[in-house]
C-alpha cells in the first residue's frame, strides 16, 4: 500500500459481515486505506472492489480463520505493517448466532458460539488494544449485541459471549482512559444481516446495516465506551435489566 | 434447512395483486447457483425481484420463489474516461445517483422514480423522459452476466450471445438472473437543470409542443387533465428541461421527506376530490411561466420526496393503465383514451403523456416505440375498471398499439400476443425454472 500514505487507516476484522461491510462503505467514502481480513478470500475481493470504485484511497485483502489463530499478536503487528504501522480504526465484527437449543446439549456448537463471539473476539480486542497502547492512537471497535445485556431462554449462550466481550472491552477503555487510544463496544439491536436470515423482520426494532453502521462510525470518533446502535436500544435495554426476575420469567421475549 | 422462507412482504407497487413467496435474499453473486439449484419448495418456479416498482404481476411469482436481489448491490468497476459502470445488479438507482452525479456523471435514462434496482431497470427496458433523445436503458447496456437453472453463467454483450442480450433487455426477468450489469454513465457538467412549464389547451396543442421542443430539450413530458370534461379535456402542462451547463455536482439529499402512513380510505378518492385535485394544479402550474433552475432529482423524481405514496389510493389499491400508440393513429388514439376515462368517472390524478422518438428499442419485448404514451392511474374499484381498461384496450389494439408489462396486473393474452409480435422468438430464451404471475397469465 504506497498511494495516499497520509490517509486515515482501518483494519477490520470480520469485513465479511455485512455491518463491517456497510460500515467500510462510509470509511471509502472519506477516501481511507482499509484492510479486510476475513475468511472468505472472494467475498473480501467483492468488498474490496466496491470500496475501492467507492472512493477508498487503497483497500487490501487477507484471508485468515480469526478463530483459529494461536499466535494472534505477531499477526495483528504483521497486519498492522500492512498498513504502514498506522493504525486508526480496529473493528473487531467477526461473530456467530449459533443455535441455542443446540448448544443447551451439544458441546460443540457451545464452544463454537462462546468461541466465535468472545474467547476469539476477546484475545483480537487484547492484540488491538497492545497495538493501540503501544502505537499511542486510534480507536477500537467492537461489536456487541443488546443479547448480553440480560440473559433470556432464547439466545443465552450468545448472550453471554456478548456479555463477556462487552465486559472485556469496557475494561480496555478504561485502561486507556490515561488518554491516547480509546474503545468503545457497540451493543446492536436485532439487524437484517445474514446472521438473522432465518426471522420474522417486521416490526419496528428491526434495523438495516446502514443504520447501524452510521451510529458505528460516530461512535468509533467519539468518546463513550458504550453504544447501542440503533441509539433507542439504550432505553429499552435499561427497561429491560429492570423488570424483576418473576415478571421476566413470565415473559416470551 | 431451506434457504427460502415464506413471506408476504413481496408486494407489487399498485397492490391489487399479492400473495405469498419463498424468498431468499443473497448477499453473494457466488450463492446464487446453488439457490437455483434449491428444489425446494417442491420445484417451484423462480423470478428475481428487485426494489418491488412494477404495479402489478410481473414483479412478482406468487405461490412460488423469489430471489431478493437488492442486498447484491456492489460497484465492481467504474472508468471516468468512458463513463463505463459495473456493478452488482441489485444496485439502486438512489445509490447509483449518489455515487455518479458527484464524479461528474448520470444514468442516461431513468425512470420517474430512484426506487428501482438497476436489474428492475434492464429487465423492463425502461424509458425516461428523454427517450426521444437517447432511447431505452437497454442501449447503453454493454454487458450482462447472466445466471440460469442449469448452472451457466454467461456473460451477454451486443456481440456475444446476442440473442440472449436482446432476450434479457426488456425479458421481464424470465431469461435467468442478471448478477451483474455494466451500463455506460454520461458525463453532466450541473446537478442542477433548466426546466420550463407550458400551459397547453389540448391534445394538439400539446404535439405541437412536442416537436417544437425536441431539439433543444433533452427531457419533455406533460400531466393531462383527464377529468374535466368537454372544452377543459385534454388540457395540460408541458414540461421540458435540459441538464444545466454549470452548477454544483451535489446529487441533493436522498430519501423521503415525508410518508404515507396510512392507507387513505376509500372515500377520500372520488371524481370530485379527483376533480378538485386537477383543477388545482392545473391552476397553480399555469401561473408559473418562464423557465427556472432546479436539482434534477426534484425534476426527475417528483414522488420520492413522499414514500410510500401509493398507499394514498387505499388498501384496494390501484392499476396504472399505460399503453404506447404509433405516430399516425396517436393523435385520435389519445384523444379516445381521454374521453374512455373521464367518460367512466375514472380520472386519475396524475395523467401522464409523453411521446416517443424514432430511435428501437433493444430488446425482443420493449414497451417503448415510436409514437405517444400515455399513462393513467386509476384506484381499484373492481369490475368497473376492469371493463373501464377493457374497452381502452379496444382503442390501442386498434390504433396498432400496446401496453407496458410493468405497470400491468390484468391485460389478456391476446391483447399481449398483439402488442409484442416477438413473443415466440422472446419464449424461446425463457429458463425453464423462472416464472412470474404475468407470465404465466399471458403465456394461458
Ligand atoms: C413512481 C413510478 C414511476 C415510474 N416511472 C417509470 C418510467 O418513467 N419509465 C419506465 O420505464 N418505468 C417506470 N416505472 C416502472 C419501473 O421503472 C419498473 O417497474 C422497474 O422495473 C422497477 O424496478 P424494480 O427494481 O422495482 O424491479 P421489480 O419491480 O421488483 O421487478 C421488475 C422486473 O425486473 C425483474 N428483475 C429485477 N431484478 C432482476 C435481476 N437481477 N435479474 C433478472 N430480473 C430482474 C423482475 O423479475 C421483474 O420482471 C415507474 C414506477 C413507479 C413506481
Ligand atoms: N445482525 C444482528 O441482529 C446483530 C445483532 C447484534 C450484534 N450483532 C453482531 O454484529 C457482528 C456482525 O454480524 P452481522 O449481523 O453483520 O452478521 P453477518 O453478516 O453474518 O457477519 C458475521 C461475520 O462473521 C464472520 N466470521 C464468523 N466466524 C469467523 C471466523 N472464524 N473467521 C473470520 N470471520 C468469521 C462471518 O464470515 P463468513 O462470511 O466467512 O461466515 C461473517 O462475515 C457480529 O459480531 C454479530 O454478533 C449482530
Amino acid at each position: 500500500m504506497t498511494s495516499n500514505v497520509t490517509a486515515r487507516t482501518a483494519l477490520i476484522l470480520g469485513a465479511t459481515s455485512a455491518i463491517a461491510e456497510a460500515v467500510a462503505r462510509l470509511f471509502a467514502a472519506e477516501g481511507m486505506r482499509l484492510l479486510l481480513v476475513g475468511r472468505n478470500a472472494g467475498r473480501l475481493q467483492a468488498i474490496a472492489s466496491d470500496l475501492t470504485v467507492r472512493g477508498a484511497a487503497a483497500v487490501e485483502t487477507e484471508a485468515q480463520d480469526l478463530m483459529t489463530q494461536a499466535e494472534i499478536h505477531p499477526l495483528f503487528d504483521r497486519l498492522a505493517a500492512k498498513l504502514g504501522g498506522r493504525v486508526d480504526y480496529v473493528l473487531i465484527c467477526h461473530g456467530y448466532l449459533g443455535d441455542q437449543a443446540l448448544a443447551a446439549r451439544d458441546q460443540a456448537e457451545a464452544d463454537r458460539i462462546l468461541a466465535a463471539n468472545f474467547s476469539s473476539a476477546a484475545l483480537w480486542t487484547l492484540a488491538a488494544a497492545g497495538h493501540l497502547r503501544r502505537q499511542g492512537y486510534g480507536s477500537l471497535v467492537v461489536l456487541g449485541s443488546v443479547a448480553g445485556d440480560r440473559g433470556r431462554r432464547a439466545n443465552f449462550v450468545y448472550g453471554a459471549a456478548k456479555a463477556g466481550i462487552a465486559t472485556l472491552c469496557e475494561g480496555v477503555a478504561h485502561d486507556f482512559a490515561a488518554g491516547g487510544p480509546k474503545a468503545v463496544v457497540i451493543k446492536i439491536g436485532p439487524t437484517d444481516t445474514p446472521m438473522t436470515a432465518g426471522f420474522d423482520k417486521r416490526g419496528p426494532l428491526w434495523s438495516k446495516p446502514e443504520q447501524v453502521a452510521a451510529v458505528i462510525r460516530r461512535a468509533a470518533d467519539g468518546s463513550r465506551p458504550v453504544v447501542y446502535a440503533p441509539g433507542f436500544w439504550r432505553w429499552i435495554m435499561m427497561v429491560i435489566r429492570a423488570i424483576p426476575a418473576p415478571i421476566f420469567n413470565k415473559m416470551s421475549i | 434447512m431451506s434457504a427460502f422462507q415464506k413471506t408476504e412482504a413481496i408486494r407489487s407497487w399498485g397492490r391489487v395483486q399479492n400473495g405469498p413467496h419463498w424468498a431468499a435474499a443473497p448477499h453473494w453473486r457466488d450463492e446464487i447457483p446453488a439457490l437455483l439449484g434449491e428444489q425446494a419448495p417442491a420445484r417451484a418456479a423462480v423470478l428475481a425481484t428487485g426494489l418491488g416498482r412494477s404495479y402489478g404481476d410481473s414483479g412478482l411469482n406468487v405461490g412460488g420463489r423469489a430471489l431478493a436481489m437488492t442486498r447484491l448491490n456492489r460497484l465492481i468497476a467504474f472508468d471516468p474516461a468512458t463513463g463505463l459502470l459495473r456493478s452488482e445488479a441489485g444496485l439502486s438507482l438512489a445509490d447509483l445517483i449518489a455515487f455518479c452525479v458527484p464524479r461528474g456523471f448520470y444514468p442516461p435514462v431513468v425512470p420517474g422514480t430512484s426506487y428501482v434496482t438497476l436489474g428492475g431497470m434492464v429487465a423492463n427496458d425502461v424509458h425516461g423522459k428523454n427517450h426521444h433523445a437517447a432511447g431505452t436503458i437497454g442501449r447503453w447496456v454493454t454487458a450482462i452476466d447472466l445466471a440460469r437453472s442449469d448452472g451457466s453463467q454467461l456473460r451477454l454483450t451486443p456481440t456475444q450471445h446476442a440473442d440472449l442480450f436482446s432476450a434479457t433487455i426488456g425479458g421481464l426477468g424470465l431469461t435467468g438472473v442478471m448478477t451483474e450489469i455494466e451500463i455506460r454513465l454520461r458525463p453532466i457538467q450541473s446537478a442542477n437543470m433548466e426546466v420550463e412549464d407550458i400551459p397547453f389547451a389540448n391534445v394538439e396543442a400539446f404535439f405541437d409542443l412536442a416537436r417544437e421542443s425536441e431539439g433543444s430539450w433533452e427531457y419533455t413530458v406533460a400531466w393531462i387533465d383527464c377529468v374535466s370534461a368537454g372544452r377543459k379535456l385534454g388540457r395540460g402542462i408541458f414540461t421540458r428541461a435540459r441538464h444545466a451547463a454549470d452548477g454544483p455536482l451535489e446529487a441533493g439529499p436522498a430519501g423521503a421527506r415525508l410518508s404515507m402512513p396510512i392507507d387513505l380510505p376509500r372515500w377520500a378518492f372520488n371524481s370530485a376530490s379527483i376533480g378538485l385535485f386537477n383543477e388545482v394544479y392545473w391552476r397553480r402550474k399555469a401561473q408559473r411561466r418562464g423557465t427556472r433552475r432546479q436539482k434534477l432529482t426534484k425534476i426527475l423524481f417528483p414522488l420520492d420526496s413522499i414514500s410510500r405514496w401509493n398507499r394514498m389510493y387505499g388498501s384496494g389499491g390501484m392499476y396504472q393503465y399505460q399503453c404506447v400508440v404509433p405516430p399516425d393513429s396517436a393523435s385520435d388514439a389519445v384523444r379516445a383514451l381521454l374521453a374512455q376515462a373521464s367518460a367512466a368517472g375514472e380520472g386519475s390524478f396524475l395523467a401522464v403523456l409523453k411521446t416517443f422518438g424514432g430511435v428501437a428499442s433493444p430488446g425482443l419485448l420493449s414497451f417503448p416505440m415510436e409514437g405517444a404514451t400515455l399513462a393513467l392511474d386509476f384506484p381499484n374499484r373492481g369490475e368497473r375498471t376492469l371493463a373501464l381498461m377493457e374497452r381502452m384496450d379496444r382503442v390501442v389494439a386498434e390504433a396498432g398499439g400496446r401496453l407496458y408489462p410493468a405497470k400491468d396486473g390484468r391485460m389478456s393474452s391476446a391483447m399481449f400476443k398483439s402488442g409484442y409480435p416477438n413473443w415466440r422468438r422472446f419464449a424461446a430464451h425463457v429458463d425453464p425454472a423462472f416464472s412470474s404471475g404475468f407470465w404465466r397469465r399471458v403465456m394461458a
